[in-house]
């Protein structure tokens, strides 16, 4: 039986020890009216050598093709020691570390994460992980507007993610929160000042200030991050956190103080602001680029961060170091009086677990490449991304789309149907990149395209000559 | 010692990062950080030495049996991670074209259709990333189906006291308050309370059947009687779907929507906290409001090698218009679903109940044995279903040792302890679940583990409460860890 190690004379002992003839009288509390019929669109079992052969005919019909997509999801090199570690059955097959003194690699793993996070994103602490980036950006809007407590209303721009304005919407909607849509500057495709300053003055519990933005165009984060303290607004802060080796961390955007309704009033947590006076509130995003593989969508994990004064407010888990009884410094989970298990309806979330595994591979994926590759890589994806926009503008009839500077994506303007286009460069083996047009139809024939580190000269060559035949 | 105090100034793998920094001039000065990320600098050795080093100091499946109550801590098999992790599959690009990925595709799409038959469900959606996002989903497509037909008076989701701590929480996230009932002496639900509970505010009940007690609720067909009549629907909490699997399904039971902890019941790992994949199966009236996206087959003009001339693509918001919407930005944790694919396929349909048999059998006997070393158990007057409760309150009485106590002295002796304190509702509760994969050895062990440990309290208690021993750390001081918090490391 796979799986099960039982010997008939196991199970007779068993049984006997019990008390029951067979192990079907141990399902006799339940009513013989419910018992199912057989199972008819399971089939038969397979050993491992047929499943493996079934997944390999499945594997190779997927056959990877040239990729220049980005949108939320980014290939990048990751070092071969980053997965074997992560697999090891020690780390792939623990629990959630409850019981610290027999888990303290998964604490200690964690806490050198939050370190990490929380450095990259200029923040004050981390938690453990949530599930992804777009339910994390859902997760940082809930904890703004308990933070906040006067305002149930988001700004949230629409140069984020549509996928992730989608999730967020998904997320939000039956707790009375309203998503205020702002638009972006059509020549620069950033936020629309002028339309931002419409809502100055009125209640507003957070801004949403993505950088890179989902343009790949980057936003003056400065001068957003200013104007969400100026009207009494949180900032939470949406980045990809490779680019945060190159960029300003979230937690030095702007000059101006916190808005004053963060928790806890005027008392407490004034010292706590003073040490950290400017900055985004809220840091989020999405972990794939630290060390998970594209796969499809998943799994990948979402980070958040934020200043001291709102740690209390943060869903998820959180890692603490203390010492134990002999004095020796030790890790364990901690502020477990936010959580579900222990306060069920008044919980900051009903999230339960965290990306573990992925935010391993995050941790081992940034101490390998660190801060030197770190930065690298993020420099490599720049400058990529950099030349396929100059040579693809070179194909007559392709313009490239807004002009402010961008991290690792561009917006390219198609003289034809972008998803005709892209089904043409896909028959040249190239994935073109992510059509916009179903997304922002005032674009036109738009695209968004994305050449990381893990592009040569020759593949951005070869997407070029793509792009002209599709355009033949 | 952190990896950060292994760090060395200009250390770096030169293997792992571009040769040449790449001009970024293009970005304006003031978007650029000035001071550099506390990130390590060390030699690829120095960095797989320490988390290999890391990884020792865990209790983990693959070491230790961990009879985690709740948990479904069974084997993972190896062909499961190997095989998701295919190279053809990790390359793939979420928003690359369906047609690059039928092979991925079709692998979710059988899933699907094998959640749904040993659910008894009319529709599966495997887009939430975890049991509480599956809860979620659940509760927002109930919330859904009473506003699609204009009831809005239903304000209240009934959970009893027995539930896991998600689902109260969840319901307040999806706008709903939470009524809760008691259970009675036998572990059932108290159906006078649900009685008195129900009405026109009603809208649904959140249930784990077998329950957290470990018992199979016997009357699930008049509590579902009571729930619908009031206009109610019936949320099934999967979190012990292991204790039935192909023995009765949800669907039958009378369930309009269900998740599952396709991490307990169908042996993705659990990678120390997740990712976990929290699929929901839904009745037939709840069809309409599925999260998205879903798999959806379609006869193909191309025959493929695993369709037979089908093709498989996303459903999105085109075609579920009434979708209660995307919780993820992609596709949930994709790689967990491939994993959990490959491992219905290796037990197939005879091996889905032999999954139910041998986890009750295991908690059976376990029960049994336990009982007969002196142990109290809390609910000896029933079956236990996978997994069943050992009350400590008698030992805490004689001895002062403590659910707690026992789990820590556990830990010394190889073993993971069981779920301590929950549920709540039984004194110094610890709540065992040894699942199929253990063998008749392992639980013997265990229960001389136990044993000793009970000699122990009553010989030398101030011992056992001073453990463990032989961890990397003796008990940790949680209060200091919340009152002086020491959440990121700083350099000295």
């Amino acid at each position: 039986m796979p799986f099960i190690p039982h010997s008939e004379t196991d199970i007779r002992e068993m049984l006997a020890s019990i008390g029951a003839a067979n192990i079907d009288a141990l399902f006799d509390e339940i009513p013989p009216a419910l018992r199912s019929g057989k199972l008819t669109q399971v089939p038969a079992g397979m050993n491992e050598m047929q499943v493996t052969r079934l997944m390999g005919e499945r594997a190779a019909q997927d056959a990877p093709l040239l990729n220049f997509i980005g949108a939320g999801a980014y290939e990048h090199h990751i070092p071969s020691a980053v997965w074997q570690i992560v697999t090891r059955g020690e780390f792939y097959t623990a629990y959630t570390p409850y019981q610290a003194e027999a888990s303290q690699g998964t604490l200690q793993v964690l806490y050198e994460y939050q370190t990490m996070m929380a450095s990259l994103t200029g923040m004050d602490v981390s938690n453990a992980s949530l599930y992804d980036g777009a339910s994390g950006l859902a997760e940082a809007i809930l904890m703004a507007v308990r933070a906040h407590k006067t305002s149930r209303k988001v700004l949230l721009p629409a140069t984020v993610s549509p996928i992730y304005r989608s999730v967020a919407h998904s997320i939000v909607r039956m707790q009375d929160i309203e998503l205020i849509d702002i638009p972006f500057d059509a020549a620069s495709g950033t936020i629309d000042m002028k339309a931002l300053q419409q809502h100055a003055g009125s209640d507003i519990a957070a801004l949403v200030i993505p950088q890179p933005n989902f343009f790949g165009a980057l936003e003056d984060v400065d001068a957003l991050t200013d104007w969400a303290h100026a009207n009494n607004a949180l900032a939470i802060a949406l980045v990809n956190p490779l680019t945060l080796a190159l960029l300003k961390a979230p937690g030095n955007w702007g000059s101006l103080p916190h808005p004053n309704p963060l928790p806890g009033g005027e008392g407490a947590n004034a010292a706590l602001r003073a040490q950290s006076p400017s900055g985004a509130d809220i840091a989020v995003g999405d972990g794939q680029p630290l060390g998970s593989p594209l796969s499809s969508g998943g799994p990948y994990f979402g980070f958040m961060c934020c200043k001291q004064a709102l740690v209390r407010q943060m869903p998820g888990r959180i890692i603490g170091r203390t010492v134990d009884l002999e004095g020796k410094p030790g890790f364990t989970l901690t502020l477990q009086a936010r959580e579900q298990h222990i306060r069920r309806a008044k919980a900051t979330s009903n999230i339960c677990s965290n990306q573990g595994l992925m935010v391993t591979a995050a941790t081992v994926h940034m101490a390998l490449l660190g801060r030197d590759g770190l930065r690298r890589v993020a420099a490599a994806s720049h400058a990529n991304t950099a030349q396929l926009s100059v040579q693809a503008a070179g194909v007559h009839g392709v313009k490239r789309l807004f002009n402010s500077p961008h991290f690792h994506e561009v917006v390219l303007h198609l003289p034809k149907p972008s998803a005709e286009v892209l089904a043409k460069m896909q028959e040249q083996g190239v994935l073109g990149g992510f059509d916009l047009q179903p997304h922002y139809p005032q674009l036109g024939n738009a695209i968004l395209v994305c050449a990381t580190e893990t592009k040569t000269s020759d593949d951005i060559e070869k997407y070029v000559a793509a792009l002209r035949h599709a355009l033949n | 010692m952190l990896i950060f105090e292994r760090s060395h100034p200009g250390r770096r793998n030169a293997a792992q990062s571009p040769a040449h920094i790449a001009d970024v001039t293009g970005i304006p000065a003031h978007l650029l950080r000035k001071e550099a990320p506390l990130l390590p600098e060390a030699s690829e050795m120095d960095v797989v030495r320490h988390y290999t080093r890391l990884s020792q100091k865990n209790f983990s499946i693959d070491t230790n049996f961990y009879p985690l109550g709740s948990c479904t801590m069974k084997y993972n098999p190896r062909a499961c991670n190997s095989l998701a992790m295919l190279p053809n599959f990790l390359a793939r690009h979420p928003f690359a074209p369906d047609s690059t990925g039928q092979g991925f595709l079709a692998c979710l799409y059988d899933l699907q259709e094998i959640l749904k038959d040993v659910t008894g469900m009319a529709g599966v959606s495997l887009t939430p990333m975890a049991g509480a996002q599956g809860e979620f989903a659940g509760i927002a497509m109930i919330r859904a189906y009473h506003d699609a037909r204009g009831d809005k008076a239903r304000s209240e989701i009934i959970v009893p006291d027995a539930a896991h701590g998600t689902n109260p929480a969840t319901a307040v996230m999806c706008g709903y308050t939470v009524k809760e009932i008691p259970t009675d002496a036998n572990g059932d639900v108290d159906l006078t309370a649900l009685r008195a509970a129900v009405g026109p505010q009603t809208a649904g009940l959140m249930l784990t059947n077998p329950s957290t007690l470990g018992v199979f609720e016997k009357r699930i067909t008049d509590i579902k009687n009571i729930v619908n009549e009031a206009g109610g629907l019936l949320y099934y909490d999967g979190a012990n779907l292991n204790a039935i699997l192909g023995k009765v399904k949800p669907g039958d039971m009378g369930f309009d929507v269900i998740h599952m902890n396709l991490h307990k019941t169908f042996s993705t790992p659990h990678g120390g906290g997740g990712p976990g994949a929290g699929a929901v199966g839904v009745a037939k009236r709840l069809l309409p409001f599925m999260p998205i996206p879903l798999v959806g087959k379609e006869p193909s003009p191309q025959p493929s090698p695993s369709g037979r001339g089908s093709s498989y693509r996303w459903l999105t918001e085109q075609d579920l218009p009434q979708s209660i919407g995307r919780l993820s930005g992609f596709m949930g944790n994709a790689g967990v679903l491939l994993r959990a694919y490959v491992y219905a396929r290796m037990l197939g349909a005879e091996g889905m109940h032999r999954v139910a048999d041998f986890a009750t059998l295991n908690a059976n006997y376990l029960m049994a044995e336990l009982q007969k070393a002196g142990f109290t158990v809390a609910f000896p007057q029933r079956r236990a279903s996978h997994e069943f409760i050992v009350s400590a309150k008698e030992l805490k009485d004689a001895t002062g040792v403590s659910a707690m106590d026992i789990a820590k002295r556990l830990l010394d002796k190889g073993f993971h302890a069981p779920t301590t304190y929950f549920p709540m509702l039984v004194a110094e509760c610890l709540l065992i679940e040894p699942t199929e994969t253990e063998s008749k050895e392992v639980l013997d062990s265990f229960v001389a583990a136990m044993k000793e440990i009970r000699e122990e309290a009553f010989a030398d208690a101030a011992m056992v409460k001073g453990a463990p021993y032989t961890q990397p750390v003796r008990r940790l001081d949680d209060v200091k860890a919340a009152r002086e918090l020491d959440l990121v490391w700083k350099a000295a």
